[in-house]
């Protein structure tokens, strides 16, 4: 009896798992607010970027917030490979970027190992 | 917070006396208070030590995202909170297990965050190699000031030993300069009036002045260093496969643990002690952190040590694509040879002839010119007033020269045909690529000059070295067959495409490249295409600002050993990506199943704790790996090495 009741355990939270991390989740995305001819965002690491899409007006200088929590060395470090941006983000304290937006597109960025994505789009 | 080295320190301290325990308890030796005491050792461990995985493992959950610190988390959680329920109901506990992994996972990021730090290190060494200050002249006075405010134009005096401060050309003075730190030329230079500088270069003896050209981020030190980081935050495309798969690892490394569980506890019939130590085993090493580090870390090393030697790698993908180069086609004019005509041959009375030709030359704008008058300046011949200066289109010059007329030029100006011997002297040098005119006084010829742009004296080594590593050498020119093929001869090159007009570079680069990838190498703006079109762009770094931006690397020498250098440094580098990515999955791959039991009938098991030393190890191994990088042959470039290795460090 109690065989049975591990497997059908076993085999329910393997559902899970794959429920939730390999299922259909929808992820935040903000639009930075445009003021005096500036934009900013501000992006939270905590297990992840939340927002982990941020939007950009191309030609408006952009500064990009990022404020860690996470103690997690993984995050410590922001990397936008197209932009040549490995910066150290301190824990919780915010971190300013400054972004190139003369080019619109879309750019990645990742944590120091490349686990953890979020996306950036200049339009 | 605490930083991840105390975060160790404490929990070493507060293992070490469950290893005293464990190794003493077939002894008959017991920790006093028994389980009692374990559980309050391994309390304090996970509160303090083990809780920022818990904490991050929590917040990835809550995004659907898993990672390493998701399997150190629920890995410890389960071996703490089983030995909790075993302490209550007077069953074996295993605290030690989970104590002894986060000490050891905790051992190897630190030692992990230290050899990283290590090998980002090239870009801050590249930055500190910038003067602090510079010796301005201004308003005839002069000062020193911050580097900041030096503008272009400004006249800069720098004394001996002095590090010079931004680019810029010598307007007075002369002095022998260690470009070594930025152009990786180990041998110092000799730099006098008219010459071009480099900031953050070292001057040696002489002192001199310069006006400023290029400051700020406009250096071509800065450029460097903004390349550099480029190329060490980009990803190599084989990384691609490394992100799918590290993505979808540790869901799937959960349901294995799970399983693992199932089937001991289920169908084998084992304990739930002995089925749990399984499945923890498994959570315990499969950690993919040695993935996701194997790829950047060697990146960051190998672009980083080939910059020390003044050759810019400017991202993974030009490194991936340098790894599969067949063929490599030259530029010939500048970068194959010098760029400068140069007099290579005098035939007749070389002080009449040389005095004849250089007194006209002087007052002509011909290409040529230029090298008949460097010859005539080397050889302390003077020059001659002309009277009656004639350029006669297609023909030569005529004039003047101490009351006789003179000439230089082709054929059509004589008026008695070339004698027997100067013809065959004539016939020869053409024969051998070179461009002669006939110099001669009163309609008759005295001498001839060969002229030539000659091969640099590195290209036939380079060659040679190329042929060696199996690549194909293809010399593209837009000069005519004879001439290229004869050079081409002097310096070893496979094959020929000459009369190639400058806008069908990139055409002829396409061609190449249906039989197998194609590196090009070349320096001129008309360089650009053919540079854009190659799987790899080699741009030479004399060369113009926009043959640099269209190269995927770029050589800071104008030496073409450097290519050499700059393919075998990509190749070491590709392979030890992949060399890294073999020993970051070779653990997970062979740590899975024996730490899942299915070797446990041979009686090859794998505790949590020896496996989560096995995760430290195989982070530690892809960073090692790495940092070897720095210290890899590269053949006979080694020698002059150690002299600029010193002066990065």
């Amino acid at each position: 009896m109690t065989q049975i009741m591990v497997l059908l355990g076993a085999v329910g939270l393997i559902g899970f798992i794959v429920w939730w991390f390999f299922g259909k989740h929808t992820t935040a995305t903000t639009t930075a607010k445009v003021q005096n001819a500036t934009q900013a965002a501000e992006v939270v690491v905590s297990g992840g970027y939340s927002p982990e899409t941020v939007v950009l007006k191309q030609g408006v200088p952009a500064k990009l917030t990022f404020l860690r929590k996470d103690p997690s060395t993984c995050l410590d470090h922001v990397v936008f490979p197209d932009m040549g941006i490995n910066d150290f983000l301190p824990q919780d304290q915010a971190h300013t970027i400054a972004i190139d937006t003369t080019k619109p597109g879309n750019y990645e960025f990742a944590c120091g190992m490349n686990m953890f994505h979020g996306q950036l789009i200049i339009k | 917070m605490m930083s991840v080295r105390n975060r160790f320190i404490f929990a070493l301290v507060f293992s070490l006396p469950l290893l005293v325990n464990m190794v003493g308890m077939p002894f008959g030796f017991m920790l006093p208070g028994g389980a009692w005491s374990q559980f309050g050792l391994t309390s304090a461990i996970m509160a303090v030590a083990a809780w920022p995985f818990l904490q991050s493992a929590w917040a990835s959950f809550r995004h659907h995202h898993a990672n390493m610190d998701t399997l150190v988390a629920i890995g410890t959680v389960t071996a703490y909170l089983y030995s909790v329920y075993a302490l209550l109901t007077k069953r074996a506990v295993f605290f030690e297990s989970a104590a002894f992994v986060i000490t050891f996972i905790l051992l190897g990021q630190y030692l992990e965050t230290r050899m990283k730090a290590s090998a980002s290190s090239a870009v801050e060494k590249l930055v500190d190699l910038q003067a602090k200050d510079a010796e301005v002249i201004r308003h005839g006075q002069s000062v020193r000031i911050p580097l900041a405010e030096v503008q272009v134009g400004d006249v800069i005096r720098v004394r001996p030993g002095q590090k010079i401060a931004v680019d810029g050309e010598i307007i007075e003075g002369s002095s022998t300069v260690d470009e070594s730190m930025v152009t990786g030329e180990s041998m110092p230079v000799l730099k006098k009036t008219g010459d071009k500088v480099i900031g953050a270069t070292m001057n040696s003896q002489g002192s001199f002045l310069f006006k400023a050209s290029k400051v700020g981020d406009d250096t071509l030190l800065a450029q460097i260093v903004e390349m550099v980081k480029k190329a060490q935050t980009s990803h190599a495309p084989i990384q691609k496969t490394v992100d799918k798969i590290a993505d979808i690892f540790v869901p799937v490394v959960l349901i294995a643990a799970i399983a693992t569980f199932a089937i001991w506890y289920v169908f084998l019939g084992a304990s739930a002690v002995t089925a749990l130590l399984f499945a923890v085993s498994v959570v315990i090493i499969a950690c993919p952190c040695a993935l996701g580090i194997a790829t950047p870390t060697a990146l960051m090393v190998g672009t980083g040590r080939s910059a020390k030697l003044g050759i810019l790698i400017k991202n993974g993908e030009v490194l991936e694509a340098a790894n599969t180069v067949k063929t490599i086609v030259f530029d010939k004019t500048g970068t194959i040879t010098e760029g400068q005509p140069k007099v290579t041959d005098i035939v007749g009375d070389a002080q009449a002839v040389l005095q004849n030709a250089a007194s006209l030359e002087a007052a002509s704008e011909h290409p040529l010119a230029a090298a008949v008058l460097a010859k005539a300046k080397a050889a302390k011949i003077a020059i001659e007033p002309v009277r009656d200066f004639q350029a006669v289109a297609g023909q030569g010059v005529t004039g003047q020269v101490k009351g006789q007329a003179a000439f230089i030029g082709n054929a059509k100006l004589l008026t008695t045909p070339l004698a027997p011997k100067l013809a065959q002297a004539m016939a020869d040098l053409q024969q051998a690529a070179k461009t002669v005119v006939i110099v001669g006084v009163a309609g008759q010829a005295i001498g001839l000059i060969a002229i030539q742009d000659a091969p640099k004296a590195s290209s036939a080594t380079a060659m040679a070295a190329l042929k060696q590593q199996g690549l194909r050498t293809v010399m593209l020119t837009g000069d005519n067959q004879r001439v290229a093929q004869a050079v081409a001869d002097q310096v070893g090159i496979d094959e020929v495409i000459a009369d190639v007009l400058p806008g069908d570079k990139a055409a002829a680069v396409a061609k190449l490249q249906q039989t197998a990838p194609v590196a090009f190498v070349g320096d001129g703006i008309n360089d650009a295409p053919a540079l854009t079109t190659a799987d790899v762009g080699i741009a030479m770094g004399s060369g113009t600002d926009i043959a640099i931006e269209s190269g995927g690397i770029v050589l800071v020498k104008n030496d073409l050993m450097d290519v050499v250098t700059a393919l075998t440094l990509a190749k070491k580098t590709f392979n030890r990506i992949r060399l890294n990515l073999f020993w970051a999955f070779i653990y997970n791959t062979l740590g899975i199943p024996v730490a899942a039991g299915v070797f446990a009938a041979l009686g090859l098991v794998l505790s949590p704790e020896l496996a989560g030393l096995g995760m430290a190890l195989s982070s530690l191994s892809v960073v090692a790996s790495s940092l070897l990088l720095n210290t890899t042959k590269l053949g006979q470039r080694q020698k002059g090495l150690p002299v600029t290795q010193k002066a990065i460090a």
